[in-house]
């Protein structure tokens, strides 16, 4: 248990690392815990999440309105309430279609984008700047962009574009109930591709050369490196890309308030915005409260569910 | 005001994220009170008020003059975004109890604001000193502002929904006379006119806005049509539901029928209704009176005048503008004499304010000839006699859930994503959710 590197090691890299010697942290000062150097983010998080997450459990469980005014105790009442709910149903269902919808291609367009710019060797700042960029925007800029460049019927790129390739343009991009929903994924992928893009990017840097020309000694092609090679190698790239990108789809909203408002006929309408709704244009917080704990259940079982998913499949993958 | 997409999507409302939305509002630390601009001997005066584009410049002229002419007070307006968001405001401010002097409130949208509680009532008799009474209004708004006996609101204004009309293609058309359009009457008669008018320009005859986020003309065109079969979406205290399926489908299906007949235009947004209205091919547009504005902008030639009566009886879908006083722990004085000068001042002076579409309800101004040459403003000044507001509730009123909810439901009989039936189904349906759902801002006073 000698250690190899070559600093001096610190006192506590030697406590840890001594045998046999029973760590008295009693006598620690309570510095040594750093706790004195994370107590800003303590309070602040104690402050800004942890409170307003019991007092919005306490306030679901009310008749609460918008001024804090004349809430009173009705037990489970807005959960009851909330799961005989259509909208409260519809509204998370077009919540989990945006989130199958968009995630697959956020995930497949970040690695290709990765992959072609990690071959090409020419001016690669360039491929990372322009494919990193729109994620920069604010959510308004690049909602209105489109809402009102692109989508608009007629008179849009989407439609000059159509009519370019002489088909019939005139396509209510975001009032037709057939691609509202298609329109607004596909600029969401535009917007926010390169977060994952950069994430895959880094991944595959950080694949070590030799394997590569091992490979190229024992005569493996382009396509059987990209296989055998690039692939398995950033399987764990593609845990992590997939859990941020449905946590982050999950929580649409500023999309489709600025683009549909949620239309066309509530069509797009996700499960935040029927919490907005409920709670700041008819007032209901307590209510608001309830479908939200209910949202925040649903987000809590996939950041569960997922990491057990891939331990296990690591557990099968090492053995 | 009224909902310009451009503006009102412009603000979001911060994104809110999930855990703020999880987590609802913790507790707000008080907002420190802003440092006060009011000089020595001047009494502070703070306005809220939603009024955007045009009506935010006239607004803007007349609080100038009523400054120049009140150097004792200190006024300081605040244009909040017209919308759910501005009453989300100024019910939290109602209720921290520091609330501005004085607000501006949709008056079918009071039944719904805790009177009482969030509002505090007027001063009548202080009103009458300044030349404000009950018989310079049209008795039935006047009443629509008092709860218990109180009086939490006065009313500006009323902004009805109108016919606008292209003067050009309707003379080409056959439809006017003397200047003016023909007198049009029946449903069949109305239908007639758009095909004279598509006979003309090959387009449809009339653009409304049908479809789009939080798009309420469906419903404004619906409301109008089914107060003029004389029957009630609600029951008078606004507590039952009184839609009558048989009048309901009756102006349902008429709507159907101009889109399928292609006499309207399908698909257009509010953005895109008038920008269509604006390239001067459509003969007939229907929207409120506040787009007078855009339209004396680009200098097409139209007019405007109140929608035709189809279903037998004269009416149109409006909401009036109204100043309330917003609850404040410690009203009274000279801050709370000076909101109602204010209040008073603008009322008298509201020809200023009829220059962006709006009838005065004032009716002192009404008679003024200065209203009666502006035109054509003062054209449809008849549609204040017939002002059918919703009944009072509280989902009920400009932006309301009542409003965005129908809103969406018509807007697929517009454009034929819904049956007339399927649509009158679901209309019901959402009425009576909204209904079963208690008040969630119980007034003292209501």
């Amino acid at each position: 248990m000698t250690t190899t590197t070559a600093a001096p090691p610190s006192p506590v890299n030697k406590r840890a690392t001594a045998p046999g010697r029973p760590v008295r942290s009693v006598h620690r000062k309570w510095t040594e815990h750093g706790l004195v150097f994370v107590a800003p983010f303590l309070v602040v998080y104690a402050m800004f999440l942890i409170w307003p997450l019991l007092s919005g459990l306490g306030m679901s469980m009310t008749s609460e309105n918008i001024t804090g005014t004349g809430g009173e105790f009705v037990g489970l009442d807005n959960y009851a309430e909330a799961v005989a709910d259509p909208d409260v149903w519809s509204s998370l269902w077009n919540t989990v279609w945006f989130t199958v919808l968009s995630t697959v291609p956020l995930v497949l367009v970040g690695l290709g984008l990765a992959l072609l710019s990690h071959q090409l060797r020419v001016v690669q700042w360039l491929w990372r700047l322009s494919w990193f960029a729109p994620f920069l925007l604010p959510s308004g800029v690049v909602c209105l962009l489109f809402a009102q460049m692109i989508f608009p019927s007629g008179f849009g790129l989407a439609d000059q574009m159509l009519a370019a390739v002489g088909l019939e343009p005139g396509i209510g991009w975001l009032s037709e109930e057939r691609y509202a929903m298609l329109s607004i994924v596909a600029t969401t992928v535009w917007w926010t591709v390169g977060f994952n893009f950069l994430l895959y990017l880094a991944a595959l840097q950080a694949i070590p050369v030799h394997l590569y020309e091992a490979a190229e000694l024992d005569g493996a092609g382009a396509w059987n490196r990209l296989w055998h090679i690039t692939l398995p190698m950033l399987r764990r790239t593609t845990g992590l890309v997939v859990v941020l990108q449905v946590l982050a789809s999950l929580k649409i909203f500023d999309q489709v308030y600025i683009m549909t408002g949620g239309g066309p006929d509530e069509s797009t309408r996700p499960i935040l915005q029927y919490v907005y709704q409920q709670g700041f244009t008819g007032y209901r917080i307590g209510y608001a409260s309830a479908v939200s704990y209910i949202f925040f259940a649903l987000i809590l079982i996939v950041s569960l569910v997922q990491p057990m998913l891939s331990r296990r499949r690591a557990e099968e993958a090492a053995k | 005001m009224h909902p310009h997409r451009l503006s009102r999507r412009r603000a979001l409302a911060g994104g809110i994220g999930a855990l703020a939305a999880t987590a609802a509002l913790g507790p707000l630390s008080g907002c420190a009170a802003p440092s006060t601009a009011a000089g020595p001997g001047q009494t502070r005066l703070r306005f809220w008020h939603l009024f955007g584009g045009g009506d935010g410049v006239n607004m803007q002229g007349m609080l100038d003059a009523f400054r120049a002419e009140h150097p004792d007070v200190s006024l300081e307006a605040a244009t909040l975004q017209w919308g759910a968001p501005y009453y989300t405001k100024l019910g939290m401010a109602g209720a921290g109890g520091r609330a501005p002097e004085l607000a501006v409130l949709h008056l079918a949208r009071l039944a719904g604001f805790a009177p009482g509680r969030l509002l505090d009532p007027f001063d009548l008799d202080l009103l009458a000193d300044l030349g404000v009474r009950e018989q310079d209004f049209p008795a039935g708004i006047w009443q629509r502002g008092q709860v218990a006996g109180e009086q939490y609101a006065v009313p500006l204004d009323t902004h009805p929904f109108v016919l606008y009309y292209q003067t050009e293609l309707c003379e080409k058309a056959g439809l006017m006379a003397g200047g003016k359009l023909k007198r049009i009457e029946g449903a069949e008669e109305f239908a007639d006119a758009l095909r004279a008018a598509k006979k003309v320009t090959g387009q449809p005859g009339l653009v409304t806005e049908t479809l789009g986020p939080d798009c309420i003309t469906p419903w404004r065109l619906f409301a109008t049509f089914y107060s003029q079969t004389g029957g009630k979406v609600l029951s008078e205290d606004g507590k039952r539901l009184a839609l009558d399926d048989t009048k309901a489908l009756r102006v349902l299906e008429y709507m159907a029928g101009l889109a399928e007949e292609g006499l309207m235009v399908r698909r257009a947004d509010y953005g895109a209704s008038v920008g269509i209205f604006n390239g001067g091919k459509t003969a007939f547009h229907l929207n409120g009176e506040w787009e007078i504005s855009s339209f004396r902008t680009t200098g097409i030639p139209f007019s405007m005048t109140t929608v035709p009566t189809l279903f037998g009886r004269p009416g149109t879908q409006a909401d009036c503008h109204a100043f309330v006083l917003p609850h404040q722990a410690d009203r009274g004085g000279a801050t709370n004499e000076a909101a109602h000068e204010l209040v008073a001042w603008l009322l008298r002076n509201s020809v200023a304010w009829a220059e962006g579409g709006h009838v005065p309800a004032y009716l002192p101004v009404l008679k003024d000839p200065a209203y009666l040459e502006l035109k054509p403003q003062s054209e449809y000044r008849g549609a204040i006699d017939d002002v059918a507001l919703d009944e009072p509730a509280w989902f009920a009123g400009s932006a309301s859930r009542m409003w965005i909810e129908l809103g969406a439901v018509f807007s697929g009989v517009l454009t034929g994503s819904r049956s007339p039936r399927g649509a009158l189904t679901e209309a019901k349906a959402r009425l009576r959710t909204l209904l079963d759902t208690p008040d969630p801002l119980p007034g003292a006073a209501s």
